[in-house]
Order: structure tokens, then sequence, then C-alpha cells
């Protein structure tokens, strides 16, 4: 007797890049609701308590940060087999192809999930680079309820003051939207979630999601920018 | 009506082929495509030319022997049509209609536009049947079927076999196809015997094919003429995933597993 090997499967594969996916989306959901922080009051207070907690969760946050690599690493593994297995799938293309439409949904998204993905996955190390470990570097701690905590926020701010920066989030933020645009709806379809009344409802849920993940994290760095506090005077002169 | 026919010769499987593009006159509006390469194929076996080999049966949409790529579209532009029954009048005077054959690593290409579709054959081979009593004929209605059941394994077993969802597909996969068969025999009693089996086996042997995986761009349910939902596709990984689990195949094979 044998146990089939469903995770080799074309099937299999697909549901192991949703799971994942579905996972990362939650992570993003989170990391969009703390950063929202941000929005609140002119000093950071808010913002940097949340890092300092983050932070005071010592190993707790090591499990989960080699947690969300592991994740990573899955939705890359299983999303890249998908994709090899397309291109060998159709060695010659066609003269002209074009979509039918009616209850298609090849889109812009749906046809760039790869190229997207890429792009997000280059930006993730200097994302953490930027925020993590060379946070700080050239920064003051700040008093916060008598002891002193990483300034997180004018970290932040002073990042965003600058446009290129700020304008560069936004581009890449877009992507992650569009990134999201296919994949979350299609990813309940990859676990098999749907009845054709439901179909249109999730579709339309899906672009709703990617819309509101992606506004959030567009809106940040555009405030921080525009109205955001001048870094220089912030804390009394110091930093920046 | 007059059009410019743009279409792949190509003189064998092993044969590098290349666009060539044809004047037709004298084409009604009423005449299928299928109709206006015949016309086509008379012009050419009158000046001593090859004919364009395609594939074509009842000419009514029912069988799935036809299937053309019409201005890069499988079954042309037209929703819930075949290529035989895709009339011209859907095309202007004068128009220049691409015409291609299916194209996927898993349906060579024979001839011109026919292509080899027995792939489809051996997935079904491996796992679409079911195992019935031979001999005198059941009485009818002795199996019940409720009748949401019926109507919905009807809808999947509406596919003809043609081949489009792949043609149609940016990936070349076969999850419709495979979809709907696996999902017609999962609704009904007459398919539980080797319900397990059966989406293992037809997963295994489509990828064992060289079809693509599906990336749910649901191209290929606008391009099926049966109108097929890409749900078929969302059962199949539900069934495919749930015999995953309890299924062990028999290592000797056959018996009554
Ligand atoms: S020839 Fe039978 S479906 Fe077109």
């Amino acid at each position: 007797m044998s146990k089939p090997q469903i995770w080799k499967s074309t099937v299999g594969k697909k549901v192991l890049a949703s799971v994942s996916g579905l996972a990362l989306v939650a992570f993003v959901i989170v990391h969009l609701i703390g950063n929202l922080t941000l929005f609140v009051g002119r000093d950071g207070k808010l913002f940097n308590s949340y890092a300092h907690h983050l932070e005071s969760l010592g190993p707790l946050l090591y499990v989960a940060e080699v947690g969300l690599i592991l994740i990573v690493v899955l939705h890359i593994a299983t999303a890249l087999g998908v994709r090899i297995g397309q291109r060998r799938a159709r060695p010659q293309g066609y003269g002209v192809y074009g979509s039918k439409h009616g209850p298609s949904k090849q889109t812009l998204a749906s046809r760039s999930m790869a190229i997207t993905g890429v792009i997000i996955l280059l930006f993730i190390p200097l994302h953490v680079w930027m925020f993590k470990f060379n946070a700080g570097r050239g920064f003051t701690d700040v008093d916060f309820d008598g002891h002193s905590v990483k300034d997180l926020y004018l970290v932040v701010l002073t990042a965003f003051k600058d446009p290129m920066k700020a304008w560069a989030y936004v581009g890449i933020m877009a992507l992650l939207g569009l990134h999201l645009r296919h994949g979350f709806w299609s990813a309940f379809q990859s676990l098999g979630a749907f009845a054709p009344k439901r179909l249109p409802a999730f579709y339309a849920a899906g672009l709703i999601c990617a819309l509101l993940l992606a506004a959030g994290f567009i809106a940040l760095p555009l405030y921080l920018l525009y109205c955001g506090p001048d870094p220089a005077t912030l804390r009394g002169g110091v930093g920046g | 009506m007059k059009v410019k026919i743009k279409v792949w010769r190509q003189a064998g499987p092993n044969e590098k082929g290349a666009f060539k593009t044809y004047d037709v006159d004298g084409i009604l509006p009423e005449m299928s495509l299928l109709e206006t390469l015949d016309v086509l194929n008379e012009q050419l076996t009158k000046a001593g030319e090859e004919p364009v080999a395609f594939d074509s049966d009842c000419r009514e949409g029912i069988c799935g022997a036809c299937g053309l790529m019409v201005n890069g579209m499988a079954h042309g532009p037209r929703r819930k049509c075949t290529s035989c029954e895709l009339r011209m009048r859907h095309f202007g005077e004068g128009a220049m209609i691409t015409v291609e054959p299916f194209r996927a690593r898993a349906f060579p290409v024979i001839k011109d536009l026919v292509v080899d579709r027995s792939a489809f054959d051996r997935i079904i081979a491996a796992g679409g049947y079911t195992s019935v009593n031979a001999g005198s004929a059941p009485d009818a209605n002795s199996i019940l079927i409720p009748k949401d059941k019926a109507e919905k394994a009807m809808d999947s077993a509406a596919c003809i076999g043609c081949g489009a969802c792949v043609a149609a597909c940016p990936n070349a996969s076969a999850s419709l196809f495979v979809g709907a068969k696996i999902t017609q025999f999962s609704l009904l009693p007459q398919g539980q015997a080797e319900r397990d089996r059966r989406a293992l086996r037809m997963v295994a042997q489509m990828d064992e094919e060289g079809f693509g995986n599906c990336s749910n761009h649901a191209e290929c349910e606008a391009a099926c003429p049966k109108g097929i939902s890409i749900s078929n596709i969302a059962n199949m990984r539900r069934e495919y995933m749930h015999a995953g689990r309890v299924y062990e195949e028999h290592a000797g094979g056959g018996g009554a597993g």
C-alpha cells in the first residue's frame, strides 16, 4: 500500500501556495493595523510604545519571525513550482491571444503575479533593514514611561520626509495591492471554497480587501510626507 | 462576403510551421467558419495546393471534435460557441481572421490545425468511468437521484472534451476538463465506488501529460462552449485533497479497490 504524494501534484502545490498566501495576508493585515498608530498624535508616542511592546516580546518575537520566514519560503517554493510547470506546458505560444472576457478573471493582476511577487520579495529585506536592523542608528532614544525606547517614529518620519522614499513605498504597496487583487480570492478558489453562486461575491471581496490594504499602506508614507511634523523640531531639535 | 484567412500551416508533427494568408471570396454570412475553411480548401485543391487540415465531425456543437484558436480566442470571440457553430456574420466584410491550432505541450500539432488530444483520453482512462454490472439493462430510475444533484451533474457532464479550456488557459492547464469529469461522477451514486481513486488518478494523469498548473485566471470558463463553471475546479481540489487523506493505493492494483 502506498500513500499518494498529494503535495507534489499541481493541486497540492496550489493548496500550499494558498494556505501560505492567506497566512501572509493575515500578517499584512496585523502589520497595517499596527502601523495605523502612526496616524495617532503628532509625537509618535503610541507608535513607539507599540514598537516597544513588540520588541519586548523577546523569544516569542523570534519564533514569530522564524515562522514568518518559513511561510514566505513555502509560498515562494510552491508558487515557483506552479510557475515553472506553466512555462513548460506551452512551449509554442500563439500568434494572436486575447481574453474572451465574460466570466474570465484574467487581468493585469492575474497575469503579473510572478513579477509583483518578485518585486515584493526584493522589497522585504530592504524594508526590514531600513526599519529594523538599521533603525535607530544616528537617532537618540526617547523617554517612555520612565525607560528610554528606540524612537522608531522619528526614524519612519525622517525616512518618509524624503519624497523619493515615500513614493517608492507607494509604488511597491500598489504592486502589493495588485498581487492581492488576484491572490486573495484565488486562494479560496484553490482551497475549493466556491459554489458558483458565491463566486462573484468572493471575487468582489478580493478587490475590496486588496484596495483597503493597499490604501492603508499607501496613505501612511503620504501622510507623513505631506502632513507629518517636521523631524528637525520634533524632539526639541534633536535627531534627524 | 470576402475575408482574409491567416492560417497556421504545418506539414507534419516535426515540421516547422508558419502562418499563411489566403483571400477567400463568395462567403455567405450564415456560413460557419469551418465551411469557410471548406471553401478555402476547394480553392486550394483546384490550385493544386495542399488543403488545410482541420478536425470536425458533428458540426453542430455537440461532439467536441472541432477546436480552433480564432483571433486569439478558443472557438473564436463568441461565448458558449464551438468553432463549427461560429458564423461568418460575426466577422465584418474583408475581415482578417487568424486561425491557429490549440497550443499545449500535451496537445502536439499533427498537421496544420489538427492537434493530438489523446491526452484527454488517457485522463479519462485513468479514472473517468464507473463500474457497472454488465448484462441486462438496469430498470430506469432504479437508482434514485435527487433532482438538484442530477442537474448539477448534468452541468458538469455538458463537457464535450474539445480542449478549449486548455487552449485558452494562459498556463495550458486541463483543470476545467478534469474538474468537470470528477465533479460529474462525484455527484452521482454510480460514481461513489471509485470516487477517491478517481480523483487521485485523474489528477496524477493530468500532471503526467504535461498540462500546466491552474492559476485561477478563469479564462477556461469564458472559452468553454458549454459554459462550465470553474467551481468544478474548486470541487476537483476538494475531492483530491479529501482522497489524498483517506485513500491508499494497493500495490497489486485491480481487485475490489
Ligand atoms: S464539429 Fe462537433 S462540436 Fe464542432
